[in-house]
């Protein structure tokens, strides 16, 4: 019994210097990225802004929370709201078309990278240049938002498009064949209903998302929560700043648990 | 459901065998219908107009135009900004990553038997998940200055509570048998965790760590739109005076850092699976 346990330990693997090799890497480029850790001036005690920022957030303004005029958070929360969703959607359908050309199981190998190497090249523009180039086509205001925000979906989302592309199971499209089903039956009983979760799924976990990122759009002028709040925070009225965010961490949670709700419902059908 | 099928009454089937079945009424037609409502608040809130972006769509391409070709002289000012970048997305993904383990223990339902903790810590990282990076680099730099520091304690606390929240779903899925059986031959809580779910665990932790990092570059360069700094420090003043030609450069070189990051990423992830 002894001899046995001590075979099997000699038969495991020995891997301790590739992880020693592992851990030397991360060590030195901790080391390296150490450098970078430079503190500017605050123009003041770090701490004492701190502090008056938690207190800040602990005292909402409440006036400014609960007001529902459109200058109040509710309505700012609504907008945010509104450019995540039809961000979202219109992101979505844009990634419908490039996602099925860049899954390898579909289009040819080449065909397929370039346009993988197409969606990221979108994904690697950042929000904010997007949002200065669309607030030339419409002008600054929510509209702006909603494109950027759509654009800015096509990568993750296309990405678990093709995911889910890639993983199609076949062999229903064959037995569907074998019945006797016409192309669009096919399609419509063989392809849609195998997809259609899966994408439901990433579009709700998109604009889960969208809604995080929406602070963004403010830096631009893009409509939404953002702008307020950063305007709040540069004047240091930090109990404004408080009530946006409070009223943005309660929507976001609030949106968090539904969306989990559906989620879990489309995996298990 | 139960008012819906009391309103649309589900079809009655009569099998063949005389057997009665019940088929629900589709809930579809309810949800689209939520679904076309949510539109129309939307498009009339957010004013969407289709005709807008035909007429002026074409406006989107002046400023990628003005991209091309880039500025090919500016590259060597790039280089010191992109370096902080990565250095900040190392710095704060590592950090973030580290001090989310014992977070992501605590908030685990098959280690902590104690719902208050349990209850406590969720909260807690849902809410750090809340926050928008972009808030927390704005509220960094009010505490440490432009500057690097900034940036990096911003991608620290979005890894954070990220890489928390994957941490503690993975250790909620391990097989427990291993752990029980160390409990019960007398060992400690640390001892069987980290003989009995770390190693189930660490391989997908590590690569939850890395995919994580892939997207942190991606942010990194926005933060110093901030004041943050990285890329996005000099991104916004290029933008700010009109040199497109830069921003070209700027993109292109992130586009390549990006793209060689995620290639790394994917082959050490891949290992690891």
């Amino acid at each position: 019994m002894k001899n046995e346990i001590d075979k099997m330990y000699e038969q495991e693997p020995k891997t301790w210097y590739a992880k020693l090799l592992a851990a030397l890497i991360v060590a030195v480029l901790m080391a390296w990225s150490m450098s970078a850790v430079q503190t500017g001036s605050t123009g003041g005690d770090g701490l004492a802004v701190a502090g008056r920022i938690v207190s800040g957030i602990f005292h909402p303004d409440t006036e400014l929370l609960f007001n529902f005029t459109t200058s109040g958070v509710a309505y700012l929360l609504l907008e945010t709201m509104c450019i995540a969703f039809l961000g979202t959607i219109v992101g979505a359908i844009l990634s419908v078309p490039l996602s099925f050309l860049s899954a390898v199981n579909l289009v040819p190998k080449p065909v397929a990278l370039v346009f993988r190497t197409f969606i990221m090249a979108i994904r690697t523009i950042p929000a904010f240049v997007y949002g200065l180039m669309f607030i030339r086509v419409t002008g600054p205001g929510p509209f702006a938002g909603l494109l950027t925000m759509s654009l800015c979906s096509i990568g993750m989302v296309s990405k678990m498009f093709i995911e889910s592309i890639e993983d199609l199971d076949t062999k229903i499209l064959e037995s569907l064949d074998a019945a006797g089903c016409t192309m669009f039956q096919k399609i419509r009983y063989g392809i849609l209903s195998q997809l259609f979760p899966d994408f439901m799924s990433t579009i709700i976990y998109r604009f889960d998302m969208n809604l995080r990122d929406a602070t963004v759009l403010g830096l631009v002028g893009a409509g939404g929560i953002g702008a307020p709040l950063i305007f709040a925070m540069s004047a240091y009225k930090w109990n404004q700043v408080g009530a946006i965010l409070a009223g943005l961490i309660v929507l976001i949670l609030i949106i968090e648990v539904f969306s989990g709700k559906i989620r879990t419902k489309l995996a298990r059908g | 459901m139960g008012l819906y099928d009391k309103i649309f009454k589900p079809k009655k089937i009569v099998l063949a065998n005389g057997k009665v079945v019940e088929e629900k009424a589709s809930r579809t037609p309810l949800i689209l219908l939520l679904l076309l409502a949510a539109t129309i608040v939307s498009v009339r809130i957010t004013g969407f107009s289709l005709t807008t972006i035909f007429t002026r769509g074409n406006q989107f391409f002046v400023i990628l135009g003005q991209m091309f070709p880039p500025n090919v002289d500016y590259i060597g000012n790039i280089w010191g900004p992109l370096l902080d970048t990565i250095k900040m997305s190392l710095l704060g993904s590592f950090v973030g990553s580290v001090l989310a383990i014992p977070f992501a223990i605590l908030a685990s339902a098959n280690l902590i038997r104690n719902k208050i903790v349990l209850g406590v810590v969720r909260v807690f990282l849902s809410i750090v998940r809340t926050i928008p990076t972009l808030v927390a680099a704005l509220i960094a730099t009010y505490i440490w200055g432009l500057g690097t520091m900034a940036g990096t304690v911003a991608i620290a606390v979005f890894t954070f509570a990220y890489v928390g929240k994957q941490l503690y779903e993975l250790i909620e899925t391990v097989d427990m048998g291993a752990y029980e059986a160390m409990e019960a031959m007398g060992a400690g809580k640390l001892d069987a965790f980290l003989t009995a779910i770390q190693p189930q665990v660490l391989p997908a932790y590590l690569s939850v760590c890395l995919f994580c990092l892939e997207g942190n570059v991606r942010y990194a360069a926005i933060l110093g739109y901030v004041g943050a700094g990285g890329l996005g420090l000099i991104l916004n003043e290029k933008i700010g005076w009109r040199e497109y030609d830069s921003v070209g450069m700027i993109l292109i070189i992130l586009f390549g850092t990006v793209l060689i990051i995620e290639a790394l990423s994917h082959y050490i992830r891949k290992k690891l699976t």
